[in-house]
Formats: C-alpha cells, structure tokens, sequence
C-alpha cells in the first residue's frame, strides 16, 4: 500500500484535525504513515496545506505530479495545488457549481459549505468534504483510498471517546458528507 | 507493548527527552520549535516524576537555567528557534568553553523557507561558532533517536551538544513507536571549581584548547559517524546527504532507479565532520555531491573544493527550502539524467490575517486614527500582520519595536515637524526583550507612544502563558508580574489600560498619549483585550458578542475592507455592499465605529432606532 494524499485549505477549517485522522487511520490499519503539516503565523488565516503518505516513505513531502488524491476544502485549492496530482488522480473540491468531468482525472465537487449549515454546524466543512471523499472515491475510483468510513468513525470513537456530543456531531458531518454525493 | 503512535516531530523530540532522563526542561516559545516544551510538560503531567519544566521569560534566561542544572549533573535540555539561538549566543559561546556536566542539550529548530521567521539562518554555523558538535535529523523518529546519542555524546566528552531539527521535521507526523521512560535518580552535586565555572580570560585560554581537543575526538565518534545508504552501489561520483534533505533523496534516488548506482552517504553529525569520512570520499570519489540546508556546512569542511558540488559551486541554491523536487532536480543533474519539467503553482494563495474580532486590529485601526502620519515601529507575534491594515512600517526581531522607535526620534528630532511614533509590542515579546529598550527610551527622553498589546497570552506560537498569566508550562499556578508595575518600574510616568473593544475612548486615550509624548518622552498605552483562540483560558470572556449588520445605506465604498480588513466583512463589488459573514464574525462589534457612514448597526439596535 503507498499513498500520498494533499489536502488543501485556509487557516480555521481545521486541514490539520482531518490529516490526523486519517493518519490515525492509516496506523489502526497497519501502514506506516507521514504527514508534514502548516504551523506559525501562515495558520491566522492564511493557506494551509497538508501532505499525508501512507505506506513506506522516508519524507515527509509530496513530490509535485505524484499525489493519488487531493481534497480541497476551498474551491481554489484545485487550481493551487493540483499540481501535486499525478495524471488520472482524483480531487474531491468543496464548491458550489458542478464540475465538468474529466474522465482522466476525475473531479468530484460537493457544497460542503451549504451542507454544514444544513446540519446546523458551520464548522463541519472539513469532515463533510472527507466524508465525501470516502463515499465518492471507493465508488469511483479505482485505486481506492487506504481507509473506509468505518475506519474513520472507528478513529473518531477512540479520539473524542466521552466527548458525548462531538462524537455524535462528527459522525453526523462525516454521513452527511458520504450520502452528499451529487456528481455520480 | 505500547501501540505504535501518530508523533509530530516536536512530541517525538520530547519524548527522546523523558526516555533519557532529561530531569530539567527550558525554552522560550517560537515556530517550529514551540510543541517540544508543551509535549515535555504533557509528558511530565502523566508522569509526575520530579523534573523541572519552564517556560521562561527569553531564550538567554532559558539556555542559562539548564545550563545550570547541567552543572548539577542533571541531565537537560533547551529548545527554541533559530532566531532565539541569537538571543541565547552569549551564553552558549561561553558554556561551550566550560563544558558540561550532566547532559546538556541544545535545541534549536531552523525553518529554511522561510515559513515563519525573519531568517534562513542555520544554526549549524552557530555549532561551529561555538565549537560544539551538532546533530542533523531527517525525521521525527531520527530526532527522537537523536537525542539519546546527543545525551551520550554530551556526557562523554563534557559538552554542549546541539540537536538541530528544521520545520518539516517538527513539524511531520509519524507513526512511532514509543519506548520506555527512564527514571534514575541522579544525585545533584555542584561541584565548586571558579577556575572553570567562573575562569578568567587566562583561563578561558586553556579551556579553549580543552574544547579543541574534545572537537578532535568528536570528529573520531564512532556513534555520530555517517552511514552508507546503499552498500551494492558503484560509480566514481557520489551524493552525500544530512537532515530531511536525505529523506527526500533516499525516496528520489529510488524513483529515479540510481539507488543501485551512485553511492549515498547520510551524514548524522554535520559538525565536526568525521575526519575519516573526509579522507575517505576525497581517497575515493572524483565528484561529489553535497545535498543539506539551509548553509553548505559540511560542503565546507570537504578539502579539495575541486571535486565538491554543493551550495558553494551553485549547483544547490543557497536561498530557501530544499523541497523534493528541487533535490530531485539536483540529483538528476549530477547522475546526468534528464531534469523533470515542474510546473510551479502560480496561484499565490490566500495571506494570513488577524482573526475576526482580533483585539489587535482594533487596536491598530485607532493607532491610524490616532496618529494618522505616524511612523509605526512593530515587532514578532500575530501583530506583525498589521501590516495588511497599513499599521506596521517595520519588523526586525524580538523588541526592536521599541529600540527602533527610539532611533527614529533621535533621528527626526531636529526636524521642524517630527512625525509621531506610535510602535507596537505584544506583551510576551515586551517581556523578552522590550523593557531594557523601555529603560533606555525614559532616559534618553524618546518621544513615543508604545501600545503594549496585551491578549494575555503568546498567541502566534500557540498560546503559551506570559509571565503576567502566573501559569507554568504544564498549567500549574505561579506568580505573576504585572506589566503596568513593569512599565512604571521602568520610569515612564504617562502608563494608561484600556480595552481596544472599546474603540472611541482607545482613540481619544491614543490621543491623550501622542500629546503627552511630544512634551514629556515616552507614554505606554496597554491595549488589553484576550486573545479569542486561547485555549488555556478558562474564564468566560467579559464581552457580549453584538450582532451587527450592514444597513442599505451601505454603497460598498470598501473604507472597512481596506481599513479595517477584517475576514468577516466582505465586499460584494457587483452589489457594491459590504456582508458580514456569519461564520466568521465573532461579534467583537468595533467595526461599527469603524464604517464612517455609520452603515455598520448592532442587529437590536437598528430596529429600536427605525421603530421610533
């Protein structure tokens, strides 16, 4: 199993807690795991951007052209950070307008955005972009990713265990954003 | 046995410290080095053995604690960023000189980019200036690795010992394998000796040729020794690596199938390069490639400059990070192969901001009101990022805010209409090194307004108490000091508080200041306000969130968006009217004042008003 995976955002959507959890993800499963993440003053705001490689590697960075995948929690994190997709690589893009396919290298957009005011929890965007990702990327996909939704609930449950209400409202955002799938 | 665990860098480091008995912890806060203090307090929480961890008011003061401890016996460490190796130099250059007793280690995290300071420097040079060894990790777990051998090497040879981590490996996550912490007692015995610890310059004189001889052997250690990576491969060139430029090679050299091919050293210890090691690659190579960062350290203790590439031939560019597609770019080069063409990202991104409700934005927005043709000294914290409100003309390093504002004075001072000077400090970076600059300004009679900006907390590192919060790194009740006994301590007679919220008294306060600086020299004004992300505050903040929105009248002429460049106020061109996003906006309500068409109304208010 070797995947490296960008996730993209800006400061306050929480890019990191969903990097973390897939790469506690990747761990519950076995695979060694890497990611590199944005700290400091480029957090107040300002673009953030996640590398995550799962599988044997030795550094923490992906190379431009070699991601399998890329979720982009803002619409222009796809024209910001696509250069790290490899040809036939997939991103999953939370943005309002559909995307015209590319069969070659697929694009899948949700408005996570009007989904977490939906569920009434504006700060959700983060876990409904993965949650689609998870749904749309094992259905569509053939190199799937390296972790199903079960898993991540599963790390979910060992992180915010006895945080009664977090748990809930997290799986609540992960499953809004798994059957929020518009674009197959 | 213990799972394997998900580790930033950071956490790794600490954890290296309390599996080797590190007993007492410093540092000063600063990215990418500031988790490595917090995680040891974590630690010790669980723990609850005996070890002493701190926050301290600089990284001089920190260095200089457990250097102290050291010379108990005890092991210990302290970590900050580059940048504060500067301000901790004069002891370590001296410390070096006298040795060690217990292990001591220093930390200190370089950030090539630069991600998230004023430099690229490499504090491997600093090693070298110091004349202390210095190890070179290319991951969390190398780092964690690292600081055993960094203890031993300490030990043996009555040194300071210098780990230097750089951002991506703080800052990467890996999985790790956690061992056990080690718990011996050690006794704590200072043995009195003033002819070392206290030794006068006839005796520094022996002490350096002590420190000679020890770097002599260091060069011989055979534990810091570089490895070969790849034993089959066989050419006349070879490539030699250090730090997290040698994760990415190792990666590369495989994809690019040379791993096979040319022979790959990994040098662990940059400094002082193995002597062996030297003679051995000059004995053997006719070419040789040197890939590390951010300063061509090893590339310089290579003899015979002919057959070297490296920073100083151009063949590695000397400026900014070594990202793996650069090293790629390199490695191909060298073996010959054809470079792969990579299209840099041309999208610049969004720039970072102050969050929504900052207290800080109020408060420069007041500062521009206040003194509107100032000139505007700042410093390093969140506050920096003034300068998108046009509130911030210079940034040099820790407290020269208050320095420099004092240099524009005697400047202009015989000038027929002087500018104002309104400079900005946060009240951690006041701490560390404004007040001497403080003490300077009352007596040399500068006229200036300094706006301490007081959210109670270092915000930028991630919130890490000050001296005035009377909490220790692990949370644990201490005293405090208050800063405006600090400011009055000082000398200066014009010392006011007020919270920035309160936008309209801030600015006829600022003004009262401006007019009292221009007769009687300096005037202290402390903005205080908490910091809205601070974690480690518990109490419920004192301020009800108003809820404001934009009326009709609003036509979008963008005097907010520029001004006051708050994330929550956005500007619909099309519509010319200003939004007010609801997701962002935390009711902080100062940008009511700040619409001078008075378009921006608390929600509640509004109504009353149009249903009279």
């Amino acid at each position: 199993m070797k995947q490296q995976i960008v996730i993209s955002g800006v400061g306050g959507q929480g890019v990191l807690f969903v990097t973390r959890l897939l790469a506690e993800a990747a761990i519950m499963k076995g695979f060694s795991v890497f990611t590199s993440e944005t700290h400091g003053m480029a957090q107040r705001g300002g673009t953030v951007l996640s590398h995550l490689k799962v599988g044997n590697f030795s550094s923490p960075l992906i190379r431009p052209a070699n991601a399998d995948g890329l979720l982009a929690l803002k619409a222009g994190g796809l024209n910001q950070h696509g250069l790290y997709l490899k040809p036939h690589a997939w991103a999953a893009v939370n943005r309002r307008e559909d995307v015209v396919q590319d069969s070659e290298s697929p694009v899948f957009a949700v408005d996570a955005d009007e989904l977490a005011q939906r569920i009434h929890q504006p700060k959700s965007v983060n876990l409904i972009l993965l949650g689609f990702t998870i749904g749309v990327v094992s259905t569509a996909v053939e190199n799937r990713l390296f972790c199903s939704l079960e898993d991540l609930k599963a790390v979910l449950e060992k992180s915010l265990a006895g945080k009664k209400k977090m748990l809930g409202d997290a799986i609540t955002a992960l499953e809004t954003g798994y059957n929020g799938l518009r674009t197959i | 046995m213990i799972k394997r665990k998900l580790m930033l860098g950071n956490e790794a480091i600490a954890l290296g410290l309390m599996e080797n008995g590190c007993t007492m912890a410093t540092s000063y806060p600063g990215t990418p080095a500031s988790e490595i203090l917090a995680s040891f307090a974590a630690l010790q929480k669980e723990e609850s053995m005996p070890r002493h961890v701190q926050w301290a008011v600089n990284e001089k003061v920190a260095f200089e604690i457990a250097y102290a401890g050291s010379m108990t016996g005890l092991r210990a460490a302290v970590s900050m960023k580059q940048v504060g190796l500067n301000v901790a130099s004069d002891s370590l250059m001296s410390a070096a000189y006298l040795g060690v007793t217990g292990g001591f280690v220093v930390i200190s995290a370089d950030d090539p980019g630069p991600h998230s300071s004023q430099t690229e420097q490499d504090s491997r040079l600093m090693a070298m200036m110091a004349k202390i060894p210095v190890l070179d990790p290319d991951s969390p777990l190398q780092a964690k690795e690292m600081v055993a051998t960094a203890f031993e090497l300490s030990e043996t040879f009555e040194i300071p010992v210098m780990l230097r981590p750089t951002t991506r490996v703080c800052h990467a996550r890996q999985d790790i394998q956690p061992g056990k912490i080690q718990w011996h007692p050690r006794e704590i015995d200072f043995q009195k000796d003033p002819a070392r610890w206290a030794a006068t310059p006839k005796f520094r004189f022996h002490l350096h040729q002590a420190l000679e001889k020890k770097l002599d052997a260091i060069a011989g250690y055979p534990k810091t020794a570089p490895i070969r990576l790849n034993a089959g491969a066989n050419a006349s060139k070879a490539l030699i690596v250090s730090g997290v430029a040698a994760g990415h090679a190792k990666e590369i050299m495989k994809d690019l199938n040379l791993w096979d091919r040319i022979p790959m050293y990994q040098v662990l210890q940059p400094f002082p390069l193995h002597k062996d090691f030297v003679s051995h690659m000059i004995d053997t190579y006719d070419e040789i490639l040197v890939v590390e960062e951010t300063t061509g350290i090893i590339e310089m203790q290579l003899a015979d400059r002919h057959r070297i590439k490296g920073k100083l031939t151009g063949s590695v560019p000397r400026v900014g990070e070594l990202l793996p597609e650069t090293v790629q770019k390199i490695i191909s080069e060298f073996a010959g192969l054809e470079p792969v063409k990579i299209d840099a990202g041309s999208d610049p991104g969004v720039r970072p901001t102050l969050c929504a409700g900052c207290p800080h934005r109020a408060a420069f927005f007041a500062i521009k009101k206040a003194a509107p043709k100032g000139i505007y000294p700042s410093d390093i914290g969140c506050y920096t990022l003034g300068l998108n409100l046009g509130a911030v003309d210079t940034v040099l390093c820790m407290g020269a805010a208050v320095s420099q504002a004092a240099g524009f004075y005697h400047a202009f001072k015989n000038e027929k209409k002087p500018p104002d000077i309104v400079a900005t400090i946060g009240d951690s970076t006041f701490f560390h090194a404004g007040v001497p600059a403080l003490i300077d300004a009352v007596v040399q009679k500068v006229s200036f307004v300094l706006v301490i900006l007081d959210n109670r907390t270092t915000a930028m590192t991630g919130n890490q108490p000050t001296p005035a919060v009377g909490l220790g790194a692990g949370g644990e009740p201490l005293n405090s000091v208050e800063i405006e006994a600090l400011v009055e301590g000082c000398g200066v007679k014009f010392c006011r508080v007020q919270d920035p919220y309160n936008l309209n008294e801030f600015i006829s306060l600022l003004k009262d200041a401006v007019k009292y600086s221009r007769e009687h020299g300096p005037a202290v004004v402390i903005s205080r306000h908490p910091c809205l992300i601070d974690r480690l505050r518990k109490e419920k903040p004192a301020h009800r969130p108003i809820q404001v929105q934009v009326s009709d009248e609003c036509d979008g002429c963008g005097f907010c968006v520029n001004h006051f460049e708050c994330p929550a106020l956005v500007l619909d061109e099309e519509a010319e009217q200003v939004n007010i996003d609801p997701i962002l906006c935390n009711g902080c309500g100062v940008c009511i004042g700040v619409c001078p068409k008075n378009s921006i109304k608390e929600k509640g208010k509004d109504r009353s008003e149009s249903t009279k």
